[in-house]
């Protein structure tokens, strides 16, 4: 059972008590205290279930590579699944919820899971929920979710704020141990801008607790020391509670800082993410302590030794009273005399090397501590907890093992560099054989714009073992990078010793002839339930790619990402292969190198803020009139203008109903305004749309096509020819921007040397179509512009002032009646809005929506593009024929139109379509046509692309694309309908209102 | 999230301020030409490991297109130049061969 000492704990204040819960139990910890190190002294040593089986598991490891220690924190809109205990500083109130296991952590009903463990092998998911193959989506796959089910997810929006942080520096320094401090301040005495990050609270890393001396001091009065040189320096900057999570492509780093995960009262922002551009970057990321193999290496209790060393010396916390110590290497002797130094029992270390006589061996052997060499760990005892553990030889197959009772177990299977950030943009490995761990290439780096390495590694990250190697691999490391970012000097590393240590035995697992029921208890991935027979079967079952394997067994798929689990893995799948470990490799690292809340990420970009709202001039009066909103690009136009009680159906039908008998206004500022000017601005429209262009006559407007270089139909607008060198192009409202930018892109990459400019000019002008039957006679009665047929006929345009507001008017209509779109300067486009309205009070001036007008050129059978068009509709298909001109060489879009597949007589045409019960075809609905393909559907003939209820006609509308369409006139097809039903529709004319267009040409 | 200069601002433009606009140096064939010829402008596209020359606009800054000679392996870039041309400019094609003396110009 673990406990709280008397005395130590450097890390925490006694003088601080705080309270906090866990699942409903009321505990007590101190300031400075980890949420893993106060339910470690509250003798909390079942803290999860694992995925898989559900056994139970207690806290591994003091940092980011704590596989268990998974809770859910926080309450309400502020709960968060998934945190790891041993990364989450303690504070006054928090509450923290076990995960995965029901009813409760003691009694986990899914436990049973672990008894069919045999019969739950690697793949086995693959393997058994194939057939039938209905059952998995409706049976498997939830109760498997449910069973494999980790935290849950939070159902409230975050109430938390997050924001996003640039900085440009010469050096990022990934890491806040001894080898980063030392590189900052070697960095920083060049001249360099620094910035240091650190993911801990605290600065130092594992040296204080590894008993470190620096320049004859304790590391901790070295640490504060050169924190305080640092400080003081204005080039340094340092952030601590600050992970480097991932780096990318030239010199690009995310960091990710924890503002007030520990202090929830201080208001701000909660996390913030650091984007960081670095000339070069450093990383002083330590190494990991991987876990042995043996059986029963998951029972609570048995922790990383290095853990049960943090715990003891930074917490005053033990995680048993009586630790056996097993090993492989001379590091864990050191948690052995921690142990003894805080007055608890160690019955034996457990070291798999048959010789050590080392300094630190012969320590613990005059404190009295049996030393037992060539051996091993057979089996651990107990369920909930370490009762004890079965010695055995370490080379053999365990026999029968000799009981040594404890309560908490210390395993080391050797140090692994953090080799992530490294890796994560290209940075290639090495093996070392003398440590069994893969570490930097130095000559492999990842390569910057430059083509040469942007990424350096130091201290224990870039595999030196041991202070000295530490100090003097940092200072290196930092006058490299610092040289490569421009900043040239030297400097001395302080003076340390490495300590002399007997080299290490790879172990991989224990003892190393173990049979199979102990391989199927030893544990590679705690937190996916991955053993060592599973990553030996999917090795006999051909699983043999590294990437292949952890994918069949989930090795490494957790969201510690394989930090305890890899490289002992894939030394198991090596030996599978009878291969050696550097021939396996390993996965690819990818950031981030924990997980980082999706607030960071979105930063302040959410709710209203989360991307630009474009306003036309009367948005805000659309918004005091009700408006219901479409969005439509980044703008919000009026769907419709519902009057208080009224559906937004009734609301259309009257727009539609009032516009068609006397007057409607609308909004079309969206509208794209692209302006196209020069001599050769005919000639590059002519090349752009289908149509000529470069024919029409100042003062008048034409339609316009444009395709994409493959045929297909891209985009459609009014032209109007503004003077001999200019015109200015109609867009779509959501295309605009595109259209411009492909302008751009021909005159700028293709036709350089033609001499014209284009200017998007949507925003500097408002838009108003007034639009009826009494259109003109609401113009004439503002007065200032002759808008009579002879003055202003149909697809003219003049330009003047109306009721003294200086305009330009197109005679263009998109409704089919009588209709002015009349372009004011955005600045005053309200005021002209408000004239309108106030003078067309008499004729019952309606304002309508974008769905009055979709319903106004679908009875007109005017195309839309998106509706009719999907990317693969060319404007033959459309019955626009005459809107392609005959004469012309060459347009963007011909030659792709001469394909065979283009000119087709098979291919679907555009018609209107009528049901025969009035009713409305739902939109995209399918025409079934006769037979069956080949996979049993029935065959198709046509689909509906728009379709709406016309109020002018009393009845359903629709336009489609069909098989042979405008050679079937009158004949009745069919269409499916999603419940399975068939609706009965008439091919007709698109045009539905109007065919021969009298009523807008008046 | 690389980083590439604008030859028009001189700018070192951050990738969020560009957009991407695939293989450069293509010849356009219209109306007239062969199938064959058609297909290659159309969808044939170099997609090697190594020497790419692209085409990026600088969207979020002076909206003008550039050109730019990168590996595709190792993110180097060589250079960047104006669009303007219908090959690469001599010193682009001399900074490669620098870096990559094996490799040969044209596809």
């Amino acid at each position: 059972m673990s406990i709280r000492l008397e005395q130590g704990g450097r890390l925490i204040d006694r003088n601080a008590p705080l309270d906090f819960t866990f699942d409903t139990k009321h505990f007590g910890g101190f300031a400075g205290d980890t949420l893993a190190s106060a339910l470690l002294a509250n003798g909390q040593t079942v803290v999860n279930r694992s995925y898989k089986y559900h056994r139970p598991r207690g806290i591994m490891a003091s940092g980011p590579e704590e596989p268990n220690a998974l809770v859910g924190l926080g309450q309400g809109a502020r709960f968060e699944p998934d945190q790891r205990a041993t990364t989450t500083e303690l504070f006054d109130g928090l509450a923290a919820m076990s995960q995965n296991a029901w009813p409760s952590l003691g009694f986990d009903m899914m436990a049973v899971n672990q008894w069919f463990s045999s019969m739950m092998p690697a793949g086995f998911y693959y393997k058994t929920f194939i057939w039938p193959r209905p059952f998995w989506k409706h049976v498997y796959e939830p109760i498997i979710r449910d069973a494999a089910a980790s935290g849950l997810p939070p159902k409230e929006a975050d109430a938390d704020r997050y924001e996003h942080f640039y900085a440009f520096v010469d050096l990022l320094i990934v890491g806040g141990g001894i080898a980063g401090l030392q590189a900052a301040l070697t960095a920083g005495q060049t001249g360099a801008r620094v910035l240091l990050i650190e993911q801990t609270a605290h600065w130092g890393g594992r040296a204080p607790v590894d008993g470190a001396e620096i320049d004859g001091k304790l590391a901790d009065v070295w640490i504060s020391e050169t924190l305080a040189v640092l400080a003081a320096m204005e080039n340094v900057s340092l952030r601590s509670r600050c992970m480097g999570a991932g780096v990318y492509d030239h010199g690009y780093a995310l960091g990710y800082e924890r503002l007030t995960d520990h202090a929830p009262q201080v208001a701000g922002p909660r996390h913030r993410l650091w984007r960081i551009r670095a000339k070069q970057i450093v990383t002083a990321t330590g190494a990991i302590e991987r876990p042995l193999s043996f059986a029963g290496n998951d029972v609570p209790g048995v922790m990383l030794a290095s853990a049960v060393r943090d715990y003891v010396v930074n917490f005053g916390v033990a995680p048993g009273h009586r630790t056996v110590v097993v090993t492989n290497n001379d590091d864990a002797y050191r948690t052995a005399l921690a142990l003894i130094d805080a007055g608890l029992e160690v019955p034996v270390v457990i070291d798999a090397r048959d010789r050590n006589d080392g300094p630190l061996a012969r320590e613990v052997m005059r404190r009295g501590v049996q030393v037992e060499l060539g051996a091993a760990v057979m089996k651990v005892k107990g369920s909930k907890r370490v009762e004890g553990v079965m010695l055995c030889r370490a080379n053999g197959t365990g026999g029968a093992g000799a009981l040594v009772e404890c309560d908490s177990v210390a395993m080391s299977g050797g140090w692994s560099p953090v080799v992530h950030l490294y890796s994560h943009c290209g940075g290639k490995l090495l093996w070392s054989e003398d440590h069994a761990h893969f570490y930097p290439d130095p000559s492999r780096p990842p390569l910057g714009a430059d083509g040469l390495g942007f990424v350096r590694c130091a201290g224990i990250a870039a595999g030196a073992m041991g202070t000295r190697s530490v100090l003097a691999d940092a200072t290196a490391a930092a006058l490299a990078a610092a040289s490569a970012a421009g900043h040239t000097g030297a400097a001395t590393p302080p003076v340390a010793d490495d300590a002399e240590e007997t080299p290490m035995t790879p172990v991989w697992i224990m003892p190393q002839q173990a049979l199979p029921e102990l391989r199927a208890k030893m544990f590679l991935d705690f937190q996916n339930d991955v053993k060592v027979s599973d990553v030996q079967l999917a090795a006999q079952e051909g699983f043999e790619s590294v990437e292949h394997a952890k994918r069949y067994t989930t090795l490494g798929m957790a969201n510690d990402q394989g930090k305890l689990s890899n490289i002992n893995g894939l030394a198991i799948l090596a030996d599978s292969r009878g291969e050696k470990i550097p021939q396996v490799g390993t996965t690819t690292f990818r950031p981030p190198y924990q997980p980082i809340s999706f607030g960071s990420i979105a930063g302040e970009a959410r709710g209203e803020i989360f991307q630009p709202l474009r306003r036309t001039p009367m948005h805000d009066w659309h918004e005091t009139q009700g408006a219901y909103w479409e969005p439509v690009g980044h703008w919000r136009r009026p769907y419709c203008y519902p009057k208080q009680g009224e559906s937004h159906d009734a609301a259309v039908a009257r727009e539609v109903l009032a516009t068609r008998n006397s007057l409607g206004l609308l909004d079309a500022s969206t509208l794209g305004k692209i302006v196209v000017k020069g001599p050769d601005a005919g000639r590059f429209l002519d090349m752009l749309y289908t149509n000529m262009m470069s024919t029409l006559k100042a003062g008048k407007c034409r339609y316009g096509l444009m395709c994409s270089e493959n045929g297909f139909l891209s985009d459609d607008g009014v032209v109007a020819r503004i003077d001999e060198e200019t015109f200015l192009c109609h867009t779509t409202s959501g295309g605009a921007d595109r259209i411009h930018g492909w302008m751009e892109d021909w005159l700028q990459c293709e036709w350089w040397d033609w001499k014209v400019y284009v200017a998007n000019v949507t925003e500097q002008w408002g838009q108003i179509a007034v639009v009826g039957p009494n259109a003109r006679k609401l113009l004439e009665k503002l007065g200032g512009l002759d808008v009579s047929k002879a003055a202003l006929p149909f697809m003219g345009w003049v330009e003047g002032e109306l009721a003294g507001v200086p305009v330009r008017v197109y005679r263009i209509s998109f409704s089919g009646e009588l209709s002015y779109e009349i372009a004011v300067s955005a600045g005053q486009a309200m005021a002209l809005w408000s004239k309108l309205l106030v003078a067309g009070w008499e004729f019952g001036i309606t304002p309508y929506g974008t769905e009055a007008l979709h319903i106004m050129r679908a009875e007109k059978g005017f195309i839309m593009i998106g509706d009719e068009t999907d990317g693969t509709v060319i404007p033959q298909d459309l019955g626009l024929g005459w809107a392609i001109s005959k004469k012309k060489d060459d347009y963007l879009g011909k030659r792709a139109q001469q394909r065979s597949h283009m000119t087709d007589p098979n291919r679907w045409k555009l018609v209107g379509l009528e049901t025969l019960d009035g009713s409305v075809l739902p939109d995209g609905a399918y025409a079934v046509g006769e037979g069956y393909n080949a996979n049993g559907q029935r065959n198709t003939i046509g689909r509906v692309t728009s379709t709406y209820h016309s109020p002018t006609l009393g009845r359903g509308i629709a336009m489609g694309l069909v098989h042979h369409g405008p050679d079937r006139m009158g004949e009745v097809i069919r269409f499916a309908k999603v419940d399975g039903a068939l609706i009965d529709a008439r091919i007709v004319s698109p045009v539905f209102h109007d065919p021969d267009g009298e009523k807008q040409d008046v | 999230m690389l980083i590439l200069t604008c030859p028009y601002c001189g700018i070192q433009c951050d990738e969020t301020e560009l957009a991407p606009g695939g293989e450069a140096h293509l010849t356009r064939h219209g109306p007239g030409s062969t199938d064959e010829d058609f297909e290659t402008y159309l969808f044939d596209r170099a997609n090697p490991m190594g020497v790419h020359f692209e085409r990026w606009r600088h969207a979020n800054g002076c909206g003008k297109w550039f050109l730019a000679a990168r590996c595709t392996v190792t993110l180097e870039v060589f250079g960047t130049y104006k669009a303007q041309t219908t090959e690469p400019p001599a010193e682009i094609v001399a900074a490669i061969k620098a870096r990559r003396p094996e490799w040969e110009a044209g596809r």
